[in-house]
């Protein structure tokens, strides 16, 4: 019982489905982490990822062509982005109440194509494991981070590439300076709408890649409000990540490796509430949030709109 | 920037420039040249249009009509960057700096070169070349919430400079500086014209237009009322009277003081600053009615907590403050108001004022409890409008409506609205803290007369300042306040202080009581 979770077979099982279940944590936090470093608070990302979602799993089942599912993944998440960016950016919408109405968008839209379009809850063949060469026959190590889909590797590769782009490229300058103090950005000719416009679609698109990680990655089906506030889960790794892609990575490593332990804590019967295990990582989340409250400053600019005051 | 500029002698011409907001002319025909290699000062009062103007210049507001030409040719500005291209930088006077990010990250942002790695190290020797060059010295790998407002300043002068700018727009360059930092400013800005570059340098100050100037554009209400006038051979009186319209009286008429019973009444009081140390260690004083009594002393001797104890926004652990004999301290803010206590604050925007609501509603924010404004807890909004209206009349508040928020009044017509505010409610007595801070010199002789008249008509006036000038000429009494304690008081009886008077103010001033100071001379 408790001991069984104790033994090395079960730690590696916990420890992979960890690193497997932090991907579409990772696909939405780091998107939505370029979105508010340039100062956009985007709480729609659940809406993009149960769209991206529905239309990933939607082209697998119908061509079983994967790639083309992910593309339109990606294409219906920047759609969801761009629509997002014209509100908030040209139209000056409050963003918080507009992140809002996109994630009910997302929620009754993918739920009414799920009705019309599929009726029941069908599986899928999804992304297979990919054995790293070598690498994946190291004991314990090989199958914890060498066994897995290409969508895993995806997550983590985008992490370096994330604090790469922001801190050491120009478009990263942009990026944060426009989170910081937009005013200045303009006045340089940087084009503050341009940059949000971009950084906004890019999390987007992100999020209905999360999206696909679930549907055809991760779960292998698709069913109404699958991703269950993974979205806004999202969105809080980001504030506790300190806007930065390591930390992001941190918090959701943290989160999915608490969930993963729950998770096998029912799978091995072990007697404790199944209710109380769910609420395990939640709880764990709000309570590391309360502890990391302004450990890092958020950028200045965040959820504030732009306009030149003429 | 081509080369060729060298054969036109005014690096830029504007020419007719006119530029309306809603409800204001704020640029109305202007003209206005630059030559290259001098320090050209555009002098006004807050809310003349300098700003405006220069904003037309740095391509950030564009012109209703007028032409504008750089080098000799004709140019439009959509943006900044336009304008920075044809090699024309402003400096700000709310600094554009991302606080998070080094000097050179501030320096580089929206360059095409560096064009996607940022490489900065490489970056960091090139900012500091070319601050060595000029003479601001600053270190690029700083991060900018680490400098000094004077470095800050410097970052933003590198900011062009790094762009090619050729001319510099300084907005009120010194508004955020200390002496020294003054000093230093005017040695670059001395240094940068000789090599080439050409600096237009916005003020309201005249004493530093005078010092810094070769030549002086005033304008005032949107209009010219000089133009590109020599700095050499004119007078600061004389550049007074073109920024204000009328001669400025340094030195007010008073009539001698007829000081009546005592009005207010503060006695052996003890109070805590916002951080729990003691701030005011068994101050008393007195005001009497008919009289201005002045509180002279460095800022943080506990000038702020005095007007607090008084205005009932801060308790005091001993003594006691009367107002007409009556105890007034440790109640409310509403206790005082009710018993006729007027107080102007010393933060006009957070404390005086909220900004984002009309000046009907601020000058309203004392009596709306009242008829005729309100009757059982209704607003009677056409009698607001009507009391405001009246108001904007007999203080000469210049703003578009009574509807307009007061975030967008300039700084002397804020304080107008304020002093209407506190002085239509036809007070026993009025504490006023700094009430002429950082307003231009027509506002400041504003502000005064209207504390004149009040002593004129029998109240009392408790004027907490940190310029001296300031209380010599408009107090009856001084008291010096040092480490909440009052050093002395000094008796002034018209006319002009005498050098002793001001030496033993200062002395008291920096902690020596009136006695010892009497007892030393004596001695």
């Amino acid at each position: 019982m408790i001991s069984d979770l104790f033994s090395v077979t079960v730690l590696v099982g916990i420890l992979a489905s960890g690193i497997r279940l932090a991907t579409p944590y990772l696909y939405a936090a780091i998107g939505e982490t370029f979105g508010q470093r340039s100062g956009v608070l985007n709480l729609g990302v659940e809406g993009q990822m149960l769209l991206g979602a529905f239309a990933a799993f939607y082209v697998a089942l119908k061509t079983g062509n994967l790639g083309l599912a992910v593309f339109v993944a990606l294409l219906v998440g920047a759609v969801m982005g761009l629509a997002m960016a014209f509100v908030t950016v040209n139209l000056h919408a409050q963003q918080g109440i507009s992140g809002i109405g996109f994630y009910l968008f997302g929620l009754g839209l993918s739920d009414l194509l799920f009705q019309k379009m599929l009726g029941t809850v069908e599986t899928v063949k999804g992304f297979p494991k990919v054995d790293i060469p070598f690498l994946s026959d190291i004991p314990g190590l090989g199958e914890i981070f060498f066994s897995q889909s290409i969508l895993v590797y995806g997550a983590y590769l985008l992490v370096p590439v994330a604090w790469f782009v922001l801190n050491k490229t120009t478009l990263g300058l942009k990026i944060r300076s426009v989170g910081e103090n937009p005013e200045a950005a303009d006045s340089l000719g940087v084009s503050v709408a341009g940059i949000r416009y971009f950084t906004i679609t890019l999390g987007g698109t992100l999020s209905g890649l999360a999206g696909a990680s679930l549907s055809i990655g991760l779960l292998n089906v698709f069913q109404q409000n699958m991703t269950s506030g993974l979205g806004f889960i999202a969105v809080a790794l980001v504030y506790f990540g300190g806007w930065r892609p390591w930390g992001v990575l941190g918090g959701a490593l943290l989160f999915s490796m608490v969930n993963a332990l729950q998770l096998w804590i029912q799978v091995l019967g072990i007697p404790i509430p199944s209710d109380i295990a769910v609420m395990m990582p939640y709880v764990l989340t709000i309570l590391v949030l309360v502890a990391s409250v302004s450990r890092v400053r958020a950028p200045s600019a965040l959820t504030k709109s732009f306009e030149r005051d003429e | 920037m081509a080369d060729e500029q060298s054969s036109y002698e005014n690096v830029v011409e504007m020419r007719g420039i006119v530029k309306r907001f809603p409800g204001v002319l704020a640029s109305d025909h202007v003209d206005f040249s630059l030559r290259r290699g001098e320090i050209h000062a555009l002098l006004g009062e807050n809310g003349a249009g300098k700003s405006t103007l220069m904003n037309i210049l740095a391509g950030l507001y564009r012109q209703d009509s007028g032409s504008i030409s750089v080098n000799g040719r004709p140019v439009t500005f959509s943006s900044p960057r336009d304008a920075i291209k044809a090699g024309i930088g402003m400096v700000h006077q709310h600094f554009m700096l991302v606080p998070s990010q080094t000097v050179t990250e501030n320096v580089l942002l929206g360059l095409d070169d560096p064009r996607f790695l940022m490489r900065l190290s490489e970056y960091d020797k090139k900012v500091a070349e070319l601050g060595e060059q000029f003479g601001l010295r600053v270190d690029p790998r700083a991060k900018v919430w680490q400098l000094s407002v004077g470095e800050q300043q410097r970052v933003e002068i590198l900011k062009m400079l790094y762009r090619g700018a050729q001319v510099l727009i300084m907005d009120e360059p010194t508004a955020v500086l200390a002496p020294q930092e003054i000093e230093d400013l005017f040695e670059t800005l001395r240094s940068m014209t000789l090599q080439g570059k050409s600096i237009i340098f916005i003020s309201h100050k005249l004493n530093e237009v005078a010092s810094i100037a070769d030549r002086i554009t005033v304008l005032r209400r949107g209009q010219m009322t000089a133009g590109g006038v020599s700095a050499v051979g004119v007078s600061t009186q004389e550049l007074a009277r073109l920024m204000v319209g009328r001669a400025v009286v340094f030195h007010l008429d008073k009539s001698p003081a007829s000081p009546g019973e005592v009005v207010l009444d503060v006695k052996d009081v003890y109070a805590e600053n916002d951080k729990g140390l003691p701030a005011l260690r068994g101050l008393s004083l007195n005001v009497r009615k008919g009289e201005i009594v002045g509180v002279a002393g460095v800022a943080g001797n506990g000038q702020r907590e005095l007007s607090q104890v008084i205005g009932g926004l801060r308790k005091c652990a001993k003594g006691e403050v009367r107002l007409k004999g009556e105890l007034v301290s440790n109640r409310s803010a509403l206790y005082g108001i009710q018993r006729g206590l007027a107080y102007v604050p010393e933060d006009r925007t957070h404390v005086g004022s909220a900004p984002n609501l009309s000046v009907t509603d601020n000058v309203i924010m004392k009596k709306y409890r009242q008829a005729p404004i309100s009757h059982s807890g209704l607003l009677d909004m056409n009698q607001a409008t009507r009391f405001a209206k009246g108001l904007k009349e007999a203080y000469d508040i210049i703003v578009p409506t009574v509807e307009t928020p007061v975030r967008l009044l300039s700084g002397g017509n804020l304080q107008r609205v304020i002093l209407a505010r506190e002085i239509s409610g036809e007070p026993d007595f009025m504490v006023a803290v700094q009430p002429t801070r950082g307003l231009d010199v027509g506002a400041i002789e504003g502000v005064h007369r209207l504390l004149l008249t009040q002593r004129e008509a029998g109240s009392g006036v408790l004027l907490i300042s940190e310029e001296l000038d300031e209380l010599l000429w408009l107090s009856d009494r001084i008291y010096v306040i040092y480490e909440g304690r009052i050093m002395g008081e000094i008796q002034l009886g018209g006319g002009d202080a005498s050098q002793e008077t001001v030496d033993v103010i200062g002395q008291m001033m920096t902690g020596t009581p009136l006695e010892n100071i009497r007892m030393e001379r004596d001695a």
